[in-house]
């Protein structure tokens, strides 16, 4: 188990709920990953190092609106090549300043997901070394899979 | 603005491949910065085929999203539909009778097989080879047609329903695909004398287009890119889903990272395709295609998931997202060959043109999954 020795050092920079680490361990046949970690946004860049230094690959960057909590979420999704584990790592900023740290100098890959995540959800990835639409036209001032975008 | 001698000695040039060219198969841009026949830095511009699958996918129900997964990877189509029902059936915690379970490894190593042999064929026609892509077709088309007896459909299948197949397989289908595999395999050693051995097409790939494990791991490629460059990743053994660890068969792995390891790997996997086709023939169980009970409309609980197949390209992967209603509130789809394409730029840097692309025609990318 490549995600046990993994524990302690996201112990360490997680967000906790009533002292106890958001580090939670989950059962890869019902949630297709294997630890499930709570950042906080500023810490992403810490998280993604620890990552790079266990050998994981990066899977994909994603967003989800929680427009009632007036927040965003950015889910990072790592594996790793040899165990097939899979570590999801989330942080969450506000609905109206949506700003957290690029991982793209650790992860060149995620360049091009920060670019998506920021077209569809408008979250800006500072630090980006290009943060211009990829998928939506060079123009487009809409961010679609905000709750409040009627398709 | 005048010319001085430096600005000459240095000079780049802005060249436009597409987003209409033969070498990109499907309405892909790069922007090339070129120093004479060397390219200095290759931009690549998506999203021309943008649909927004994802919304999609939030704004109507599960079933209706189906018809959807067929139109990302068109090649391959039956891999999305496997990943949208699996994350799906795990969320929902829907079980799937086992004969089902066998005729989606069947009908899917099916299309990992055309889906390769289209590769083969484009590939060869990129590097200016047009005849090998006929024989090709010749053989893709016996698959489409054993698939179209099933799903109804050539290329953008709608076949997998949560907790099934919306079809039987017959006894035709059964014959037709035993008699499929003896003809591809007797037409195999003709691929390797023809194309393999060619010493024209050796003497073009064979190191070129070098992408690193490590590259692989920073940029998130799988499929028979990260398996050309070293690295046994396969879905099918990492995490085995549906009924692919009750198979033998093995990953082929070739570690010299160029263009000729990645043709390799995709020759070699159409041979283990047959083996576990063969195998789950051999073995098929009787019983029901689809599951007892699957309510009309779904309505998972509450929580996430993650959901991962072995596409024809990579690891395709599907995250929802529910919250108790009708409607997915997130759904991710992770597409293989975007993930592949965003190497493109650093790999590409440095190499001729025409190598170039080689190396993107090698990543075996569809442009309408990148963009989805």
């Amino acid at each position: 188990m490549k995600t046990i020795p993994l524990k302690a050092k996201f112990n360490e920079i997680a967000v906790c709920v009533e002292a106890a680490p958001l580090v939670l361990e989950t059962a890869h046949a019902t949630k297709g990953i294997d630890l499930d970690v709570t950042v906080p946004a500023g810490r992403v860049v810490e998280a993604a190092r620890i990552m790079d230094e266990a050998q994981f690959m990066i899977e994909a960057i994603t967003g989800v609106d929680w427009m009632a909590d007036k927040q965003l979420e950015i889910v990072y999704d790592f594996t790793h090549v040899d165990s097939g584990e899979r570590v999801a790592i989330r942080a969450r900023v506000p609905r109206d300043t949506p700003e957290l740290p690029t991982i793209s100098d650790i992860y060149p890959g995620a360049n091009w997901h920060e670019r998506e995540t920021h077209d569809f959800f408008g979250i800006i990835f500072t630090g980006h070394p290009e943060l211009i639409p990829l998928l939506l036209p060079e123009d487009a001032r809409f961010h679609p899979l905000r709750k409040d975008f009627k398709a | 603005m005048s010319i001085d001698a430096q600005s000459v000695l240095n000079e780049t040039f802005v060249l436009n491949l597409g987003p209409q060219h033969p070498a990109t198969h499907g309405v892909l841009r790069i922007k090339l910065t070129m120093d004479g026949e060397y390219i200095m830095d290759a931009d690549p511009v998506i999203g021309y085929g943008h649909r927004m699958h994802e919304k999609m996918g939030e704004n109507r129900t599960y079933a209706k999203f189906l018809p959807n997964t067929g139109r990302m990877d068109y090649v391959a189509a039956l891999f999305n539909g496997h990943g949208y029902v699996g994350a799906v059936e795990r969320l929902a915690g829907l079980v799937v009778p086992e004969r089902a379970e066998y005729i989606r490894v069947i009908t899917s190593e099916l299309n990992r097989i055309s889906s390769h042999l289209l590769w083969v064929g484009a590939f060869l026609v990129d590097l200016g080879g047009f005849t090998p892509l006929l024989y090709c077709f010749d053989d893709r088309e016996q698959i489409l047609d054993l698939l179209e007896s099933v799903t109804g459909a050539r290329l953008t299948f709608c076949y997998y329903r949560f907790g099934g197949v919306s079809n039987d397989i017959d006894d035709d289908f059964v014959a037709g695909t035993r008699k499929f595999i003896a003809s591809l395999r007797s037409r195999m050693p003709m691929y390797d004398a023809f194309v393999t051995k060619n010493i024209i097409f050796r003497k073009r790939v064979e190191g070129l287009g070098a992408i690193s494990a490590e590259t692989c791991r920073k940029y998130g490629a799988t499929g028979p890119v990260i398996r050309g460059s070293g690295v046994a990743y396969d879905v099918r053994k990492a995490e085995p889903y549906s009924v692919y660890s009750k198979f033998n068969f093995d990953v082929p792995v070739y570690t010299q990272c160029d263009c000729m390891a990645r043709y390799l790997v995709r020759i070699a996997e159409m041979g283990e395709s047959m083996r576990i086709i063969e195998q789950a023939l051999d073995t098929l169980p009787a019983g029901p295609v689809m599951a007892e009970k699957v309510p009309r409309t779904l309505k998972p609980a509450k929580g996430d998931c993650y959901f991962n197949v072995e596409s024809a390209r990579g690891s395709f992967g599907v995250r929802v997202v529910s919250d108790g209603s009708e409607n997915a509130y997130r759904l991710k789809l992770r597409s293989p060959c975007f993930s592949n394409m965003s190497l493109f730029r650093e790999c590409s840097r440095g190499m001729l043109l025409p190598d170039a692309l080689a190396l993107l025609g090698s990543l075996d990318l569809v442009i309408p999954d990148i963009d989805r």
